[in-house]
């Protein structure tokens, strides 16, 4: 007789929405994998139809409260292509800072109060708290900087109500922005201290190759924006072209499509995928950050996220400090923006990823049709192979360890599920 | 003494509302020290049952499973309160319950079959009884925390329900309308934010939802004299908090 088993979370904490996790196993080898994402589809693509194109940047923001700026660059250069706009100069200085800001919150936010609690054995940064307040204290502070980057540009820190296509609505004067140097050079110093801590982790035992995925920003490490999608293994495509290379699959067990490369199959966006293609873009400190502690050029164990984060987060921090004594406030907040006929393409590096907006419009600036890839929809499929290959390797721990470790696993994805089951278009159960 | 004991629940969202909590960076640990975290999700792998002192909600009610798992949620928490626009009104996700019959018919699937979901997204008043109403796309921190405060001091939290309008005096921010001629749903939209859009030179779109008996009419016709068209005034009252009663009745008027 065999002997089945399987290893279940209903409902996976620390990760931004609702999904769980279904490893089968027989006779010690694994039969199935399922991340099941069952948080509800919002539908946004649906309701962008018949919006007018300069709402784009407010509507998508609401997809993901942890990564709105996220949405709304790429709804923002999606709109601005198709119309013939190129926004540059200070106007993009700033929408780089606003993005670092984010970063900067998203990384820590992770980091500290999502993922070290695996490593370090406790349920949750307020438990992390009675043991260690000093990297709780440390965390908080880190988090607060990145929002006021986001405050000071972007006017709050969920769902910002500066940003417009075109640019902005009041671009802040430079003297705002110098208020935010000390703060951030404290973080810069504790974003080290970071890299540093989290490289002397446990990581659990794990090697995976997949194919790594990230933008081409040409020159700069990517981060608000990138005209070309490249991969480890020889992808170079503009981003207009990506659903010629990306094919969208829809699962029972998810409310999220999985996305993989035509003929290759499952692909990697994220840290590990940046850091691996743009390692010399990186930030002097970053590198030397990176250096220091001895990372890989290539990460190929995905419980190491964490230490590729961390280097990003230096680079976010340094980064804005750059990006503030090279400002200086533009004479007009924002480019006027035109509407016309056509299809326009917009892509930049959330903290999890590449995340990618296709637009139509009608010439009056309508919305006629409206899709968007989050970087956990692209992920899923990385993270059921991680989970199949972590527990083939590690069939022998305790069931109540392994469903530990399976969760730690999935957290290396920094999983926005909420982000990831925006998608389709409206189906109706009558009730 | 036992700590109250504090419970945070998500249903159809964008998690922006709960972040607001983990956002709250000064205070955070003052908090978790005032109440258990008895049940918190996006923060904590440990989760303990109820009842709870304490529930926040955030998020809509769009599927079946959902519609069901708010009344144990009910029964478990002493006092339950709603946490932004999704929870208090339905959210943007509400903006399916205005599609067109064309549009249930040219929706295409790969596989319909394996998604549950409701016609519309609607409020947690609409299906449990709610004790308190937080509105915001995203909510306004300071009062997430006045409202736990509050409740957990057995007062009436202090959050008031005028508009935006009286923020802008209060900032002394010269009205976008009246100065610039630029549409805003101030008059009508319930305050919370600090007049975030008046400061940035913006007009207000809204995300705060309706102030309490809203003059969406008069407003309207304020919009008309300034160039607006019936399109736009749609759009502007069909956005982030479409299904609250007083901003759906004045869309219906713009159709």
């Amino acid at each position: 007789m065999s002997e089945t088993k399987t290893i279940r979370t209903d409902y996976l904490a620390r990760v931004e929405g609702e999904g769980g996790m279904v490893v089968r196993m027989r006779d010690g080898e694994v039969t199935e994998v399922k991340l099941r994402i069952y948080e509800p589809p919002r539908f946004f693509e649906a309701f962008l139809r018949g919006r007018l194109f300069t709402e784009a940047p407010d509507i998508t923001a609401r997809i993901c409260g942890i990564c709105p700026v996220a949405y709304q660059m790429a709804a923002c250069l999606a709109m601005e292509s198709l119309c013939g706009v190129e926004v540059d100069g200070q106007l993009r200085t700033l929408r780089r800072l606003l993005y670092c800001g984010e970063w900067i919150e998203s990384h820590t936010l992770h980091v500290y109060m999502l993922h070290a609690p695996d490593f370090l054995g406790v349920a949750s940064a307020v438990e992390l708290a009675q043991t260690s307040p000093e990297l709780v204290e440390r965390a908080l502070r880190l988090k607060k900087i990145g929002n006021e980057v986001m405050r000071v540009v972007g006017g709050r820190e969920v769902h910002p109500i500066n940003v417009r296509v075109g640019g902005w609505y009041k671009t802040p004067s430079k003297t705002q922005l110098e208020a935010l140097v000390p703060d951030l050079e404290w973080a810069l110093e504790q974003s080290k201290e970071t890299v540093r801590l989290v490289a002397t982790l446990d990581f659990p035992k794990l090697e995976m190759d997949p194919e790594l995925v990230a933008l081409d920003a040409g020159g700069e490490y990517p981060i608000d924006h990138g005209e070309r999608l490249i991969s480890s293994r020889g992808l170079d495509i503009p981003i207009a072209e990506f659903y010629d290379h990306v094919v969208e699959e829809h699962v029972e067990h998810s409310n999220a499509l999985h996305a993989r490369l035509r003929e290759r199959g499952s692909y990697l966006v994220g840290p590990c995928a940046r850091y691996a293609l743009h390692r010399e873009l990186l930030s002097p400190q970053a590198r030397a950050a990176a250096d220091e502690v001895g990372l890989e050029p290539l990460v190929r164990n995905p419980f190491r996220s964490i230490v590729v984060r961390a280097v990003e987060l230096v680079h976010a921090c340094e980064e804005a400090l750059r990006l503030i004594a090279a400002y200086e406030e533009p004479a007009a907040p924002a480019i006027e923006v035109t509407p016309r006929a056509g299809w326009g393409h917009g892509a930049s590096e959330a903290p999890r990823g590449v995340l990618y907006h296709r637009y139509r419009l009608d010439d009056a600036g309508t919305i006629l049709d409206a899709k968007i890839v989050p970087p956990t929809s692209q992920n899923q499929k990385s993270i059921e192979e991680d989970l199949f290959a972590f527990v083939s390797t590690h069939a022998s721990l305790p069931d109540e360890e392994l469903r530990l470790r399976c969760e730690q696993a999935i957290r290396n994805y920094d999983p926005c599920i909420s982000c990831a089951t925006h998608f389709l278009t409206l189906d109706v159960e009558r009730t | 003494m036992k700590k109250p004991r504090l419970a945070v629940w998500k249903f159809s969202s964008c998690d922006g509302c709960q972040l607001s909590l983990l956002d709250c960076e000064d205070e955070l640990l003052d908090v978790a020290g005032a109440v258990e975290i008895a049940y918190f999700l996006e923060a904590s792998s440990a989760t303990g049952k109820g009842p709870y002192d304490l529930t926040l909600v955030e998020g809509s009610i769009t599927t079946p499973h959902d519609a069901e798992r708010i009344h144990q949620i009910r029964r478990d928490s002493k006092f339950l309160v709603t946490i932004g626009a999704c929870a208090t009104t339905g959210g943007i996700q509400a903006l399916r319950n205005f599609a067109s019959v064309g549009d249930f018919v040219s929706a295409v699937y790969a596989h319909p079959d394996f998604i549950s979901t409701l016609r519309t997204s609607t409020a947690i008043a609409d299906h449990v009884h709610v004790d308190f109403e937080l509105q915001g796309c995203p909510i306004n921190k300071a009062q997430l925390l006045e409202v736990v405060g509050a409740l957990l001091a057995g007062r009436r939290p202090n959050v008031p329900a005028y508009s935006v309008c009286v923020e802008c005096k209060r900032a002394g921010v010269p009205c976008v309308m009246v100065s610039k001629g630029v549409a805003c749903l101030g008059p009508v939209t319930h305050a919370g934010c600090g007049a975030l859009c008046p400061l940035y030179a913006r007009g207000c779109f809204g995300c705060f939802g309706p102030k309490e008996q809203p003059n969406t009419g008069s407003l309207a016709a304020h919009w008309v004299a300034l160039g607006a068209d019936e399109t736009q005034l749609l759009r502007a009252f069909r956005g982030i908090n479409a299904n609250a009663p007083a901003f759906r009745k004045e869309a219906t008027f713009h159709e």
